[in-house]
């Protein structure tokens, strides 16, 4: 699983970083959105992979030391929320910046 | 627990979204109402001031949660110092914004507000992750300020500005799981205890993820060479705007400063001083580059945000000295820096506003109504942003030179500091005699000048307050410099009895 999961963040954001270095808005925008899917499965996986193990901890659970480390999830959620703020944002900015420069591309120049 | 501590968060938090309430009253009842938030903020920012002069450090348990478990603000000197720098600028930014910049476009005044309640979080949290929301929330704010008013170039400047940014944060995740990852604690006390007692075996990844969170920094504060968004972002937004953000390559510093003093400070084990190897040649790299640029500038406003670029150089040579002496004078010189960047902004569209085609192009353009006095202000500025004497700038480059005379590299420090210096005057004695002296025939139709120039006085007059009161302000920074020296209060402070 840990390869699996090194290996999904890893194509992710290579893909994003492509894509963020592109000239034209649109793939830059969704550059942006791939890094940040990475970064939210990177921030998860920071509380360690574990199955079938419940975040919220009972007393049956704190004896066995069988519970999945919950901060993690909280602060991807924070980031995810975020992120998809700033996505929205971008993709307004980026539409904005279409219609002023006339065309899509970063610079304003085709 | 002191309310205090919070204070400064809730006040412009609550503005803002009484200001998004009440859009539909008039501009009249709303520039008030955020002048006094704002004034409100100053008061703060000085009780605040008072409470941590002594030494005392507040922390304040969010929801009563124990640290290291819930969120804790920490309010001690420094955070003080940098809440009653951002609210005295943000008092004059406002007051300019105020003659009718603020109508150009829609929720100025709440996007402002949003502004200073991002920025006043950034200095009190005392969480790395809490420091990354602050961190997006003044960024959404500048976002929406920078785009303020519109226009081509401003639209460009700012896609590359937000773009960018969205990278730094992405990159700011990455540092900060990695951190926790490796400590299993977000607290920046917590932290401080954790690395300094760093397992051989971790040291790797647990290195990559303080330089990580320092490339993060230095984004923010436009250090070489993640400073080229800065100076098209600055020129092109509106003088209000620019003025504001001459704080917000500070808060970069500040992080840089905070982090680096308490985290992987002197005390941090393996992990001790970990970007002392970096930060002092980058630094003074960027104070020369700075430098060029403002040699090198087409526009007086281009000019001003070089300027920032400068003096963040100037800044972080400061802290790089790791000496209480050299953070002393980095503290002294931070406000003043501040200050004198903003006036010149304000200045330059003042300026901009009386040449008609030729606005802040530094080329020979219709003289100016006012010539006098505007030439004596834009002098004044001038001696102010490259550190002449007798006002403040001086004696903040003065302390500075002071302190690096114990330093190994005291010559590159001198040698560079006076060099930046000299470029300086150069480029500005060069745009004040091409602006002033070497004119067309005048032009007539311009607005009142009183209005347009009070913001820019008073940002003047904070640098000779700072002159006069030297001797106090000097004795306050090294008291505050005292205490970075010394994590083990600040660890105290949040965390209590526990071990």
């Amino acid at each position: 699983m840990e390869a699996l999961i090194a290996l999904s963040i890893g194509v992710l954001t290579a893909c994003g970083v492509y894509l963020a270095l592109r000239g034209r808005t649109f793939p830059v925008v969704l550059g942006l959105t791939f890094l940040s899917y990475a970064v939210n499965l990177f921030l998860f996986a920071m509380g360690r992979l574990a199955i079938g193990r419940p975040p919220v901890i009972r007393a049956a659970a704190v004896a066995e030391l069988a519970y999945a480390d919950p901060l993690p999830q909280a602060l991807v959620l924070t980031a995810i929320v975020i992120g998809f703020a700033m996505t929205a944002f971008v993709i307004v900015l980026a539409l904005k910046a279409r219609a002023e420069l006339g065309n899509d591309h970063v610079d304003g120049v085709d | 627990m002191n309310h205090l501590a919070i204070a400064p968060l809730l006040l412009p938090l609550l503005a803002g979204i009484l200001l998004l309430l009440f859009r539909h009253t008039g501009i009249g009842p709303r520039r008030v109402f955020s002048l006094a938030a704002v004034l409100g903020q100053v008061g703060l920012a000085l009780l605040l001031t008072r409470a941590t002069s002594s030494g005392d450090i507040l922390a304040y348990f969010l929801g009563n949660w124990l640290a290291p478990f819930g969120i804790v603000l920490v309010a001690d000197a420094l955070a003080a110092w940098m809440l009653l720098a951002t609210a005295l600028l943000a008092l004059f930014a406002l007051l300019y914004a105020c003659r009718g910049g603020d109508t150009r476009g829609r929720h100025f005044h709440v996007l402002f507000q949003l502004q200073l309640f991002g920025l006043n979080g950034a200095f009190l949290t005392g969480d790395l992750f809490n420091l990354f929301v602050f961190f997006e929330v003044l960024l959404l704010a500048s976002y929406g300020l920078i785009l303020h008013g519109g226009g081509r170039a401003r639209v460009r400047a700012g896609l590359h500005y937000v773009v960018l940014n969205l990278a730094g944060s992405a990159v700011f995740l990455i540092a900060v799981g990695t951190l926790y990852g490796v400590f299993g604690t977000l607290n920046l006390a917590d932290l401080a205890l954790k690395v300094a007692a760093t397992p051989a075996s971790e040291l790797g990844l647990a290195r990559v993820a303080g330089l990580l969170l320092f490339a993060v920094f230095a984004l923010k504060a436009a250090l070489l060479p993640l400073y080229l968004w800065l100076p098209a972002a600055y020129a092109h937004t509106s003088a209000a705007v620019a003025a504001l953000f001459a704080i917000m390559t500070k808060v970069g510093v500040y992080a840089i400063v905070r982090v680096y003093s308490l985290v992987f400070g002197a005390t941090a084990g393996p992990l001790a001083r970990l970007v002392e190897p970096w930060l002092l040649p980058l630094a003074l790299a960027t104070l020369l580059v700075g430098m060029l640029g403002v040699l090198a500038a087409a526009t007086l406003r281009q000019q001003a945000a070089y300027l920032v670029v400068a003096s963040v150089g100037s800044l972080l040579t400061a802290f790089a000295l790791d000496s209480t002496a050299g953070i002393a004078a980095g503290l002294y010189y931070l406000p003043h820096a501040t200050f004198a960047a903003a006036a010149l902004f304000l200045l330059a569209d003042v300026i901009a506003s009386r040449r008609g085609d030729s606005g802040d192009r530094l080329a020979p353009g219709p003289a100016m109504p006012h010539a006098p006095l505007l030439g004596g202000l834009f002098f004044v500025t001038a001696m102010q942003g490259v550190g002449l004497p007798p006002l403040s700038g001086f004696l903040g480059k003065f302390l500075l030179l002071r302190a690096a005379l114990e330093h190994p590299a005291a010559p590159w420090v001198m040698a560079a500091v006076l060099l930046a210096g000299l470029l300086g005057m150069i480029a500005l004695a060069r745009s004040g005699s091409l602006l002033f002296f070497r004119t067309l025939p005048p032009e007539d139709g311009a607005e009142p000048l009183a209005a347009a120039l009070v913001p820019v006085v008073g940002l003047l007059l904070l640098g000779v307050a700072m002159t006069v009161f030297a001797g106090p302000l000097q004795a306050h920074v090294a008291s505050i410099a005292e205490q970075l020296s010394q994590p083990y209060h600040y660890v105290h402070a949040v965390l209590g009895g526990r071990p």
